[in-house]
């Protein structure tokens, strides 16, 4: 065997001994990226710092290591870095300290003041659907293939937008400027910016496209509620935070929360693919959905294993809101209506965690268990804010 | 004896049985949902209202009102505690029997039927293959143990075993969710609940000064964990704070005072609140000096093991002075001053009322139509609310505002009017004279109900309209004079529905349409004539637009007043705002416990998803043709996908490097 063939297999026991260790796998890019994220905090830092309490610079600093990390785990997080980075800074560069360049900048205007920017993730979230059906159901990996460029452009102009509205925060006024997760606007692109990349992390792992129309579906809904809210409410104005939002455990406690909900909802979005598939091979094992969906035991996995990092980033979101309620509202647990839902989805999900560890249980039943706790969850995220009255009332319908 | 074993043995059984975890998690999930569905700790009287006596009565005896702190949901609580500790201590030897041992002693036969199963042959020696297969182990991270059989059926076993942490995450998930509950035990009220139970406290439900409260109702300083709020209007302080408990209450000592220096709010641009925040002064004889502390939302102050924070804030007390002027005009204008949270009695001829001053308010955003018939934010600026309450004891609240409010383009001075809490807010719309005060208003009111006014402009207008009319018969003129003064009083004391009501005690009913439209006239007549003469007392000879729409709008007000309630319309003329800073004081031991908890639970549900406990058992029998039969087999207990595709590729290596002699 040649030693050309054998490094290609990397199949001999020497591989095994000989491996390369995390640093060496390393390429040249991945370091000049490290470096670009490390100097770009480190001016933030310098700027800014001033300005941030003790904790927000902790917060800071310890995201370094953290978006290095997951940079170099999963390559593609380094390109959508550059590219959101790049086109915030242009955005910010057309703003040039002038709120009022929003309507006369022609680049702010149609694409990248946030207004902009949110509107063309909603078209791309919502086209890129439709792409993905249709090459599920012409079978075409082309148009597979664009609709997971479209996602990943709706992906980028949505944090895009988020950099954006950060900055325009601070813009309209100094004393408004606060990281964009502090109402139920600002949560919903977030959510569809986390479950989109949960998704194209799947997407890329297991190499199969066959379930972005699925889960995208999801992400239109709420594509489709943002739009709802932001025109007929007028929700996407940027408003100053209410006293007992001004806190550094917003930065934290949100996004861990939302890729709980990302997550939750991506496992529900496989489950109904799942049970399609199913319900397709008892009828026609050559049909359509039994023949261009994954396996059963993909979609099981998949759905499994979105459950459970929901599950262990819903666990820390919980906790971190318990210390942050604590400091804001004297206990960390009043059994307020928020909590006490953030508990029953917990609880449920636990449940569903238990049923698969010690009974072993797989299949239909747990699918269908699956989506019933997207709808508990659902509850949780906005049928507490729009139904029940309590503390936590600060995206309120 | 053996049969006591096997009760107790059964009981072990179910409580660590999973199905009883399982159940447990889904109905503390559907308890919870009861609490939030039924708003909590709400007053009593409100739940009575909603629900009606009977299932006010059997909700109560649920404790529905309080679901977290019943005692079925107390006893949900310590099941779920108590079969997880049953659950970890039954499953902690197989635990550590799967952590500790290598299973070394493994049968060939049991590796051949493991899922993850190869077997090859090779011609290396067992030596050769066992060195090599160590470095890959050792590179592999895998810990090992090697064991080698040289009597009947000579064979070497190297069992490997990695990710043994993964058993780590259970007992830190399981021991992590007790020791939370420990922690929230800590600082629960089962304590409280106890003593309330054994008749040692006794919470209070009368609405008494913190002073009379009996000792059976207040808890010492040393309490072990409390959750309390106190209102200490700016310049006073307090020892103590109020917990709720159901429908009443109880006195917590505090170890220290504390005293609010300064409330203060701080706001955006916008008008939105930015911050709330309240200078505090702890006096405590241990302390040297007082200390001076600031504290805001987010931003508690940390004290003797316990929390202040800045949870709400509302009035302290302020001065009000006020305007009271009578509706009646035998009744002289009184002015008074009183302080929010006082009672004082009033007098309106024999009618005695008890004045409650209940609260005072700068600022009032409301929805106000614009000029565009836009609704827009609007401040209407300071107002205060009080009760006035007759001898019968039934009170009416009313939320009177200092500064005319412009609606249509006329101003106006509001006062709303609550006679009962379920009803809705109405208005009463005085119209503002040019000085944007009720005076004008007043002297309309009181020249009304001056008889002998009344009667000398409805003489002066008959004689006017009777010589306009060339007509001259004096019977007539009386009476037309008589009915106006008596239509004026009636209209004044009654409204419109007193005249209504007079006229069907008198006429038959085919006649009173049209005697109501005869009465109409004259009263609007009399009306009329008696603004104007007001006007001329205010210097003013003719009436434009203007003061018709303001005798219009006075209209529609005595109209309304027989319905006010109120003997007089009582104004503020001025005001010293006392503001109060709401405080909720915490002393809550478990939480650094609650947090440990936590920090193990999420460590432990890391280890438990993404660490795999894999084992790999590489078995060597030599060949009686000196040559190597290599069974490969492994196990994992999370993630099987992985390992199977692992397993595959180390198969394969072990093929590619073994099988074929080495090549």
């Amino acid at each position: 065997m040649s030693v050309q063939q054998n490094a290609l297999d990397k199949n001999t026991l020497d591989d095994f001994i000989d491996k390369p260790n995390l640093l060496q796998k390393l390429g040249i890019f991945d370091w000049v990226w490290a470096l670009l994220v490390t100097v770009g905090a480190a001016f933030v830092f310098t700027q800014y710092a001033a300005h941030m309490d003790v904790y927000e610079q902790g917060i800071l600093i310890l995201s370094v290591p953290s978006l290095i990390a997951f940079g170099w785990s999963w390559r593609p997080m380094q390109s959508l870095t550059l590219v959101v980075t790049v086109l915030s800074l242009l955005g910010i560069w057309l703003y040039g300290g002038n709120y009022g360049n929003a309507e006369s900048s022609f680049g702010l205007r149609f694409l990248v003041s946030s207004q902009s920017a949110v509107m063309w993730m909603s078209a791309l979230f919502v086209l890129s659907t439709v792409f993905y059906f249709a090459g599920l159901i012409a079978g075409s990996e082309f148009i597979e293939k664009t609709a997971s460029a479209m996602s990943w452009t709706a992906i980028t102009m949505g944090f895009v937008g988020l950099m954006v509205r950060w900055y325009e925060s601070y813009l309209i006024d100094p004393e408004f400027g606060h990281i964009p997760v502090s109402n139920l606007y600002e949560v919903f692109i977030l959510f569809c910016l986390i479950t989109g990349l949960l998704y194209m992390y799947y997407e890329g792992r297991y190499k199969n496209r066959s379930m972005g129309g699925f889960v995208l579906l999801v992400i239109s809904a709420a594509v489709a509620f943002l739009l709802w809210y932001g025109f007929s409410r007028g929700a996407d104005e940027i408003q100053p935070l209410v006293p007992a939002l001004k806190s550094y455990w917003m930065k934290i406690h949100v996004p861990a929360n939302f890729v709980g909900y990302g997550a939750f909802a991506l496992s529900a979005m496989v489950s109904v693919a799942y049970l399609l598939k199913d319900s397709a091979l008892k009828r026609n094992p050559d049909g359509l959905m039994a023949r261009r969906l994954p396996s059963l035991e993909m979609m099981d996995d998949l759905s499994y294993k979105s459950i459970a990092l929901g599950f262990a980033f819903f666990t820390i979101a919980t906790i971190l809101g318990a210390m942050w309620a604590a400091e804001a509202w004297g206990g960390y647990w009043s059994w307020d209506p928020k909590e006490t839902w953030a508990l029953i989805v917990w609880l449920n999900y636990a449940a569903w965690l238990h049923f698969r560890f010690s009974k072993g249980w797989r299949g239909t039943h747990m699918a269908w268990w699956a989506i019933a706790g997207l709808f508990i969850t659902l509850f949780a995220f906005i049928g507490v804010n729009m139904f029940l009255s309590g503390l936590h009332s600060y995206g309120e319908l | 004896m053996k049969s006591s074993r096997t009760v107790g043995s059964r009981i072990v059984n179910f409580l660590g049985s999973m199905n009883l975890a399982i159940t447990l998690l889904v109905v503390l999930a559907i308890a919870s949902v009861l609490g939030t569905v039924l708003q909590q700790n709400q007053p009593y009287t409100s739940y009575e209202i909603k629900f009606g006596k009977f299932w006010f009565e059997a909700f109560r005896s649920l404790g529905l009102y309080d679901v977290y702190s019943a005692v079925w949901f107390l006893l949900i609580l310590g099941f779920l505690v108590l079969s997880t500790t049953t659950c970890v201590v039954r499953n902690t030897p197989g635990m550590l029997k799967e952590l500790t041992r290598f299973r070394e002693g493994v049968k060939e036969k049991s590796l051949r039927l493991m899922k993850q199963s190869e077997a090859m042959h090779s011609k290396q020696s067992v030596d050769d293959i066992q060195t090599l297969v160590k470095r890959v182990l050792k590179a592999e991270n895998f810990r090992f143990r090697e064991k080698s059989e040289k009597e009947n059926g000579q064979y070497t076993v190297l069992a490997a075993m990695k990710g043994g942490s993964n058993r780590w995450g259970y007992w830190l998930t399981h021991i992590g969710i007790i020791v939370i509950c420990l922690g929230g035990l800590f600082d629960s009220r089962l304590p409280m609940m106890f003593a309330e139970w054994q008749g040692e406290v006794i919470p209070e439900t009368r609405n008494v000064p913190a002073s009379e409260v009996p000792d059976v109702s207040t808890l010492s300083s040393a309490n072990f964990s409390y959750r309390g709020s106190v209102d200490i209007p700016e310049g006073r302080r307090a020892n103590i704070v109020f917990l709720p408990v159901r429908d009443g209450y109880l006195v917590q000592r505090l170890p220290y005072e504390v005293e609010v220096k300064e409330f203060r709010v701080e706001h955006y641009s916008t008008g939105q609140p930015k911050s709330f925040e309240s200078d505090l002064v702890i006096h405590d004889p241990d302390l040297e000096a007082p200390l001076e502390e600031t504290i805001s939302v987010n931003h508690p102050l940390l004290y003797k093991g316990t929390a202040i924070y800045q949870a709400n804030f509302g009035d302290g007390g302020s001065e009000i002075k006020m305007k009271l002027h009578p509706f009646v005009n035998q009744y002289a204008t009184q002015e008074m001053t009183g302080n929010v949270f006082k009672e004082y009695n009033l007098t309106n001829g024999d009618r005695k009322f008890r004045l409650e001053l209940e609260n005072f308010r700068l600022f009032n955003i409301n929805p106000i139509k614009n000029d565009d018939g836009e609704e827009e934010q609007k401040n209407l600026g300071p107002s205060f609310i009080f009760r006035l309450r007759n001898a019968a004891g039934e009170a009416i609240e009313y939320t009177n505002y200092m500064a005319p409010v412009t609606l249509d383009g006329r101003q106006y001075i509001l006062s709303g009017v609550q006679v009962s809490p379920s009803d809705p807010q109405r208005f009463l719309h005085i119209p503002a004279d040019n000085k944007g005060s009720v005076g004008l208003f007043m002297k309309f009111l009181k020249n009304l109900q001056d008889t002998a006014l009344v009667r000398k402009v409805s003489i002066d207008t008959t004689v006017e309209s009777m010589q306009g009319a060339k007509l001259n018969d004096d019977a007539v003129q009386n009476q037309v004079v008589e009915s106006m003064v008596r239509l004026t009083q009636l209209f004044v004391t009654t409204g419109f529905d007193g005249i209504s009501e007079d006229i069907a005690a008198r006429f038959p009913e085919d006649k009173r349409a049209s005697v109501s439209e005869a009465f109409m006239k004259v009263l609007q007549a009399s009306l009329r004539a008696v603004y104007l003469e007001t006007l001329r007392q205010e210097g003013k000879p003719e009436a434009d637009e203007r003061d018709w729409l303001f005798y219009d709008d006075s209209m529609s007000a005595i109209a309304n007043l027989p319905f006010y309630g109120s003997p007089w319309y009582i104004q503020m003329t001025g005001f010293t705002q006392i503001e109060a800073s709401g405080l909720q004081i915490t002393r809550s031991p478990g939480k650094n416990i609650v947090y440990f908890g936590s920090t193990m639970l999420i460590i432990g549900v890391f280890l438990l998803f993404y660490v795999s406990h894999r084992r790999i058992w590489v078995y060597l029998k030599p060949q009686d043709d000196g040559q190597t039969e290599i069974i490969l087999a492994g196990s994992a207990n999370r993630n099987e996908d992985e390992f199977k595709k692992y397993f595959q590729r180390l198969q394969l290596a072990f093929r590619q490097t073994l099988s074929d002699g080495g090549k």
